[in-house]
């Protein structure tokens, strides 16, 4: 069935069509529309699920982890300040290994006050654990919650769905809704190895001593690195069942491109355009879309950009006192590699203004005048 | 043979605690869980948050209790607890007891706000915080349950603490939970007995015990059971009940309340207090104790 939803809404959906039986959150600005419709379908028996309306962000991620550890399937949503109160509770669920899926909505931190998109709060979250997938349609985001169940459950580490607010949070779009039981067969009910039962009583989480702790932090480690060949395998498993793939990157054109620029979340979409544009002035533009972002994709992004020679990449965010953080993360993944590409660095769209296509012309100009970049950033439309 | 005389055991027999834990001698807290599972039984899941108890339970991959435990963040007692019920009644066991167990830190302050939430929306749960009147897990820090003319590591000697305890009790009943009992170590069948009582209720349920910790009292391991005791013989630590936010009622009736200086006097933590010091406290305790009888209609 198809059905014009918003951004929020394709949550929901994924949410409820992978049926998610416990849900907690806490409102929060661009998020709100996600909750509202879970406990309206909670409310009138569309969905068989206890919704916690808990207190803060904090209780909301406590409570889907008590949920998890019960054996329950868990779901939560979230934004920005929500995040970042959450912080301690993220570590706890990669560390405790239980597999929440939770929506981010990418908005800019305070202060001043911002509800508009950027993608700090989710990139400040890069090293708690989770797997992280920056999405880019509304469809893509209804697919991408169910994907991640199964890449989650398998391997018991929690992933974040992520969409820019506004851009796709309240932007409505035609989504292709999977039916039940075509869902059903791609994602079976959670079974976890370990719950909280007294059939089997066991101590979760104890203290642990220096034998022990180092090793538990090996094991995560190691099957964060099986994500992207699951990811792989789940996404073409989705294309099989419901018809469309959904992988670790999208690669737009950058065969044979002269210039690729590196984009994640709605951005990249008009980097497309910019592309296109690009290539009928004679100039082989391509572009890389980053959507699994945390296990990076290190063999795709190699592969591909091994190939081009310039590579710009845009940063809706900064780590300051150093680059944005996919300007670091690529510059890392292509670093000493025998045909590493010039890597350009690129920040705008802070706190929600517009990246448009004068933003990449901008981009695309510089990149192509210099052989290197002259600074660490290169800040576009910003009133210096 | 007929003629021996036998004591009843009045207390269950069945032992979900293990002698092997990490508790120090004479941790009250030991015997307030030793007791809280007598009276639960063995379908129970317990939340700990950061607390005594954390390390008491034993090192990973060890605990020395009989029950499935999940160790939470501090702050999360009430809330993991709200989260593990969720969990269970959707996985279909409607059985088993969860019982959130937080030291007097994680619910009088860092915890306060989970737990009122989980209040107001009665999560059906039972919350135990055992109460040693400090943070005792990082070095006896001072925290909302401390009394006032204590020591501890951050209210020296010279800045004892000059802030009343925290009504927890009050705040609790204000928000018309079902159930609310004051507990103690030392009076162990009303503390089975109130335990027995709150699994069978629904809702969320608090039970507040009172726990000596002779290391952060400065006080002897084998007075720990009478420190307990003389809390609620001076009136100190009264035993009492609250249903419903409304119905208050008193245990255990005190003819003739000790002074207050039997307690403090057995203990490091007030033996700087002077004479007007403890006269002041002696008027604390007779104020507090006075509301709480006219609360249970006394
Ligand atoms: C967020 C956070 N802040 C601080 C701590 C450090 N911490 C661990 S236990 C504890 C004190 C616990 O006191 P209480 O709840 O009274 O339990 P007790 O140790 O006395 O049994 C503190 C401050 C922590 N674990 N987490
Ligand atoms: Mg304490």
């Amino acid at each position: 069935m198809k059905k014009v939803i918003m951004g929020n809404h394709a949550l929901s959906y994924g949410a409820m069509l992978s049926r998610a039986q416990v849900i907690a959150a806490y409102p929060i600005t661009p998020q709100t529309q996600v909750v509202e419709l879970l406990s309206e379908m909670c409310a009138n028996g569309t969905l068989d699920a206890k919704f916690i309306k808990v207190e803060s962000e904090h209780s909301a991620m406590a409570a889907c982890l008590g949920a998890s550890m019960a054996g329950a399937r868990t779901f939560t949503a979230t934004s920005a300040q929500g995040l970042a109160l959450m912080h301690e509770m993220l570590h706890w669920a990669s560390g405790g290994r239980m597999p929440v899926v939770m929506g981010d909505i990418n908005r800019a931190m305070a202060p001043g006050w911002s509800i508009w998109t950027d993608q700090i709060d989710s990139l400040s979250q890069r090293d708690t654990g989770w797997i992280q997938f920056y999405c880019s349609s509304n469809q893509e985001v209804l697919d991408t919650v169910i994907q991640a169940y199964k890449v989650s459950e398998k391997l018991m580490i929690p992933s974040m769905v992520i969409l820019d607010a506004f851009a796709l949070s309240h932007t409505y779009e035609v989504v292709e809704i999977p039916e039940q039981e075509k869902v059903d067969a791609y994602l079976p009910p959670f079974n976890p190895p370990y719950r909280l039962t007294p059939a089997d009583p066991h101590a979760f989480g104890g203290l642990t001593s220096p034998d022990h702790y180092m090793e538990l932090r090996y094991k995560l480690q190691k099957d964060m690195e099986k994500v992207p060949a699951l990811v792989e395998e789940t996404g073409r498993e989705y294309e099989k069942m419901f018809g469309r793939y959904l992988g670790q990157v999208d690669d737009y054109l950058c065969d044979g491109a002269e210039l690729v620029f590196v984009t994640s979340g709605t951005a990249g979409l008009t980097a497309r355009v910019v592309v296109d544009e690009l290539r009928a002035q004679g100039v082989k533009a391509g572009n890389l879309r980053i959507k699994l972002f945390r296990p990076f994709p290190f063999e795709q992004v190699r592969s591909i950009l091994s190939r081009v020679p310039k590579v710009a990449v845009l940063d809706r965010n900064i780590s300051y006192g150093h680059h944005g953080v996919f300007y670091q993360e690529v510059k890392s993944a292509m670093y000493g590699l025998p045909s590493e590409p010039a890597i350009f660095g690129f920040i705008a769209g802070l706190g929600g203004r517009d990246i448009t296509r004068e933003t990449y012309k901008e981009i695309a100009d510089y990149a192509l005048k210099h052989d290197r970049p002259e600074e660490e950033i290169v800040w576009i439309g910003v009133k210096k | 043979m007929s003629k021996e005389r036998k004591m009843t055991i009045t207390l269950p027999r069945e032992e979900l605690m293990s002698s092997g834990h990490l508790a120090c001698q004479g941790c009250g807290a030991t015997l307030a869980m030793r007791y809280a599972l007598k009276a639960l039984g063995q379908k129970t899941i317990l939340c700990i948050p950061a607390c005594c108890w954390s390390v008491i339970d034993g090192p990973f991959p060890h605990s020395s209790l009989d029950v499935p435990i999940y160790h939470c963040a501090f702050e999360t007692a009430a809330s993991s607890a709200s989260g593990v019920r969720a969990g269970l009644d959707m996985v279909g066991d409607k059985e088993t007891t969860v019982m959130a167990w937080a030291g007097d830190g994680g619910t009088f302050d860092i915890g306060i706000q989970a737990l009122s939430g989980a209040a107001e929306r009665n999560e059906d749960f039972i919350y135990a915080c055992y109460d040693n009147e400090a943070y005792m897990n990082t070095g006896i820090q001072r925290s909302s349950a401390t009394p006032i003319g204590a020591w501890t590591t951050t209210t020296p000697v010279k800045h004892y603490k000059k802030e009343r305890k925290k009504d927890i009790i009050g705040i609790m009943a204000a928000h018309d939970i079902p159930y609310i009992a004051t507990a103690s170590i030392a009076y162990p069948e009303d503390m089975v007995k109130k335990f027995k009582k709150a699994k069978d209720i629904h809702g969320t349920r608090f039970i507040h015990i009172y726990a000596p910790c002779p290391t952060g009292w400065k006080s002897r391991p084998d007075d720990t059971v009478k420190l307990a005791r003389l809390a609620v013989q001076t009136g100190y630590f009264p035993l009492y009940e609250v249903e419903n936010g409304e119905k208050w009622t008193l245990n255990l009736k005190i003819k003739e309340r000790k002074p207050i200086t039997e307690y403090l006097k057995l203990q490091g933590r007030f033996r700087h207090l002077k004479q007007d010091e403890i006269d002041l406290i002696q008027a604390e305790v007779d104020n507090n104790y006075q509301k709480i009888l006219k609360k249970c209609g006394l």
